[in-house]
C-alpha cells in the first residue's frame, strides 16, 4: 500500500472546503494556495508516474478493506498518465484565469476549480464502478459551477441544457451499474471482469446490455456522435479558462471507455470480449467527420475550437475502438496532445476576442488590433497543432494512429476519414486565420476595445502550452516507449486483477 | 400479483413518465421528469440485489438467507445526489427564467422577450457585417 495514491484526491479535497469556508474574500491567499495546489498535484503526479513506470500496479485499499469488499484506488501507467495530463493542463489554465481576472467575477472560482480537479483525479484512480459514479458527480457538480461562473443570459441558457443532459446521463449510469451489479454481484472492476468471464450464457444478454449502456454514458461525456449535441454550445458559451479545463473532461469519457472495456470486457471475457468495439468505431468515424465539418462551418473562433474538441475526440476514439495494443498506445499519445492543443485554442480565442472589441471572435475582418503580430504567430502554431501538421505533436499523433490501424478491420476507413478531415480542418483554419489576421479593414483610428488585462502574461501562458506540445514531440521516443508499456500493461489480462484482488485471494 | 411484477411495473411506469416529461423541453416538466427518473432508478437499483422479503441484511450465526445490503447503500447515495441535483436545477431554471426570459431547455425560446433579444443580436451582427462590407 502506497499512501501517496490518495494525495491527488486529498490535496484538492482539503483545500477546496478550506477556501470555501475561510478564504472566500481573500483573493491573494486563494490564488497562492490554488496555484500551490496545482504545483503540488503536478509534483505528486510526476512522482507517481515515475513509480508506475516500473510496471508495478499500486493498490490503496480505503480503510484497509480488501479489494472486492472495500473501495480501492489503483495506480497503473494509464492512471499516472491521466493524472499528469490533468496537472499539466490545470496549471496554465489556473494561471490564465488569474491573469485574465476571471476569478474576480465571483467568489467561488478557486474552490470549484479544486473540486473539479478532485473529481478528475478520483475518476482516474478509482477501481470501483460505483465510486467512479461518485467521482463523476463530483466533477460534474463542480463543472456546473465553473461553467456558469461569470454569469450572463447566454451562459445560463447553455448551462441549463448542459446540466439536464448530464443529469440524464447520470441516471443512465446508475441503470448500467444496477444491471451489471445484478448480473455479476460486484462493483469492483477487476472482480467484475472475473465474474463476466465465468458468467453463464443466460446472463450474457444482461451483462452486454449493462456494458453497452455504460459505454454509451461514457460516450456522452466523450461527445461521441450522436451524443455530442451538448458540447459545442456549452464550450462556446462558457468562459475561456473553463472551456480549456473542460478539454480534459471529454478525455475522462475516453479513459473510462478504455479502462472499463479492457478490465470487464477484456480478452478473458469469452464471447463477450471487446463487445463495445464494433459499436464504437462507426460512431467514432461519424464524430470525426461531423466535428471537423463543424469546424469548417463555425462562424466564431470559440465555436470552431468547440467543434475541434469533438473532431479530436473522434480521432482518439477511432484508435481506441480498435482495441489493439498498438492503436491504444497511439491514441494515448494523441490524448495529451489534443487536450493541450484544444486548451491553447480556447485561450487564444479569448485573447483575440478581448482585443477586437465589438468584432469579438467572429471570423470577420476587423480594424488592426493590439498585439496582432504576437497573436497571429500563436494562432499559426496552435492551428498547426490542432490540424495535426508537422512539426508539432498532432502530426506524430495522427501518424502513429494511421500506422497502428493498418491491417485491422475498418483500418482503411480510419485512414480515409482522418486524412480527409485533416484537409477539411486545414481549410477551416487557413480561412479563419486569413479572415482575422490577414484581411484588415481600414478605418479611422483603432478598434474600440477596453485595454486587455495582462497581455504579456496571457500570451506567455498560451506559448507555454504550445511549448508543452513541442516537448511532447521532441520527447516522442521516450514518451512512446512509456505508452507502449502502458498499452502492454492494459492488455495484460492478468496484471490488473492480480494486483487488485491479490490480498483477498491470499486470505481465501 | 407477485412482488416482482409490482416492482417491475413501478420502474417501467416511473421511467416512462420521466422520459416523457424530460422530452417536454420546458424547465418545470423537465425537473419533474428528472425526479421521476431518479425514483425509477432508486427502485431499480434496490431490486438489483434481488427481491427478498423479511431477511436480515447483516451477518448472524444462525441466519441462512440474507437480503443484499449493498444496493441499499447505493440507493442512499443516489437519493442524496439526486436530491442535491434537483435543488440545483430548480435554482438554475429560476435564475435562467429571470435573466433570459425563457424556460426552454432546447435552445431557441418562444417568449416575446426571447424573440426580442434574438432579433437584437441578429440585427447587430448584420450591422457589423454591413459595416465590414461597406469599407474598401
Amino acid at each position: 500500500m502506497n499512501p501517496w495514491l490518495v494525495a491527488p484526491i486529498l490535496i484538492p479535497a482539503l483545500l477546496a472546503p478550506l477556501m470555501l469556508l475561510f478564504l472566500r474574500h481573500r483573493l491573494v491567499i486563494s490564488r497562492t494556495l490554488s496555484v500551490g495546489a496545482c504545483l503540488a498535484m503536478l509534483a505528486v503526479g510526476c512522482g507517481l508516474m515515475a513509480q508506475a513506470a516500473s510496471g508495478q500496479i499500486d493498490v490503496y485499499a480505503m480503510g484497509d478493506w480488501m479489494a472486492p469488499f472495500g473501495i480501492v484506488l489503483v495506480l497503473d501507467r494509464l492512471s499516472a498518465l491521466m493524472l499528469v495530463t490533468t496537472a499539466v493542463l490545470a496549471l496554465p489554465v489556473m494561471a490564465y484565469a488569474i491573469a485574465s481576472g476571471l476569478d474576480r467575477k465571483g467568489w467561488h472560482f478557486h474552490p470549484l476549480f479544486q473540486f473539479q480537479l478532485l473529481g478528475l483525479n478520483g475518476a482516474f484512480l478509482t477501481g470501483d464502478l460505483f465510486n467512479l459514479f461518485v467521482f463523476f458527480e463530483v466533477l460534474l457538480i463542480a463543472s456546473y459551477g465553473l461553467m456558469l461562473h461569470g454569469g450572463g443570459a447566454a451562459r445560463l441558457k447553455a448551462g441549463v441544457q448542459y446540466v439536464v443532459v448530464n443529469l440524464v446521463g447520470s441516471t443512465l449510469f446508475l441503470v448500467a451499474v444496477g444491471l451489471l451489479y445484478g448480473a455479476t454481484g460486484t462493483l469492483n472492476m477487476a472482480h467484475m471482469g472475473e465474474r463476466v468471464a465465468q458468467a453463464p450464457a443466460g446472463d450474457h444478454a444482461l451483462i452486454l446490455a449493462g456494458g453497452l449502456l455504460m459505454v454509451a454514458v461514457f460516450g456522452l461525456k466523450a461527445a461521441l456522435v450522436p451524443l455530442h449535441f451538448w458540447l459545442p454550445r456549452t464550450y462556446a458559451s462558457t468562459s475561456a479558462p473553463t472551456a480549456a479545463l473542460f478539454a480534459i473532461m471529454t478525455k475522462v469519457g475516453a479513459y473510462c471507455i478504455l479502462r472499463f472495456t479492457t478490465t470487464v470486457f477484456g480478452e478473458g471475457a469469452g464471447e463477450l470480449a471487446w463487445a463495445p468495439g464494433p459499436w464504437l468505431l462507426p460512431a467514432a468515424l461519424a464524430t470525426l467527420l461531423l466535428g471537423f465539418i463543424g469546424v469548417l462551418g463555425a462562424r466564431r473562433l470559440r465555436k470552431m475550437a468547440a467543434y475541434a474538441v469533438v473532431g479530436s475526440m473522434g480521432t482518439l476514439l477511432c484508435a481506441l475502438a480498435m482495441f489493439t495494443p498498438e492503436s491504444t498506445a497511439a491514441a494515448l499519445y494523441y490524448l495529451p496532445h489534443s487536450t493541450l492543443s484544444a486548451a491553447a485554442l480556447f485561450l487564444l480565442a479569448d485573447m483575440i476576442a478581448a482585443r477586437r472589441g465589438d468584432y469579438g471572435d467572429t471570423l470577420a475582418p476587423s480594424p488592426p488590433f493590439a498585439q496582432a503580430g504576437v497573436l497571429s504567430g500563436l494562432f499559426f502554431l496552435t492551428a498547426i497543432a490542432v490540424v495535426g501538421l508537422p512539426p508539432l505533436s498532432g502530426f506524430p499523433g495522427k501518424l502513429l494512429i494511421l500506422d497502428a490501424v493498418r491491417g485491422t478491420t475498418g483500418g482503411w476507413w480510419v485512414w480515409g476519414f482522418i486524412l480527409g478531415t485533416t484537409v477539411i480542418s486545414l481549410l477551416a483554419f487557413a480561412r479563419a486565420g486569413s479572415a482575422i489576421f490577414w484581411k484588415s479593414v481600414v478605418t479611422e483610428g483603432e478598434v474600440k476595445a477596453s485595454a486587455p488585462v495582462a497581455p504579456q502574461a496571457s500570451a506567455a501562458i498560451v506559448a507555454a502550452l504550445l511549448a508543452a506540445l513541442a516537448a511532447l514531440t521532441i520527447a516522442g521516443g521516450p514518451v512512446t516507449g512509456y505508452l507502449n508499456a502502458t498499452a502492454a500493461q492494459i492488455y495484460d489480462v492478468q496484471a490488473y486483477p492480480d494486483a487488485v484482488l491479490d490480498e483477498s485471494r491470499a486470505a481465501r | 400479483m407477485s412482488i416482482e411484477f409490482l416492482v417491475a411495473s413501478a420502474v417501467g411506469v416511473l421511467s416512462a413518465a420521466g422520459i416523457y416529461l424530460v422530452l417536454r423541453a420546458r424547465t418545470f416538466p423537465v425537473v419533474l421528469g428528472l425526479a421521476f427518473m431518479s425514483y425509477a432508478i432508486n427502485v431499480f437499483l434496490f431490486s438489483s440485489g434481488r427481491l427478498v422479503v423479511n431477511e436480515p441484511p447483516i451477518y448472524g450465526q444462525d441466519v441462512a438467507a440474507y437480503s443484499d445490503p449493498l444496493p441499499q447503500a447505493l440507493v442512499l447515495t443516489a437519493i442524496v445526489i439526486a436530491f442535491g441535483m434537483t435543488a440545483l436545477v430548480v435554482v438554475l431554471a429560476l435564475r435562467t427564467f429571470l435573466e433570459a426570459g425563457t424556460d426552454q431547455v432546447d435552445g431557441l425560446g418562444e417568449t416575446p422577450a426571447e424573440l426580442e433579444t434574438l432579433a437584437e443580436t441578429s440585427a447587430s451582427e448584420a450591422q457589423v457585417r454591413s459595416d465590414v462590407e461597406a469599407r474598401p
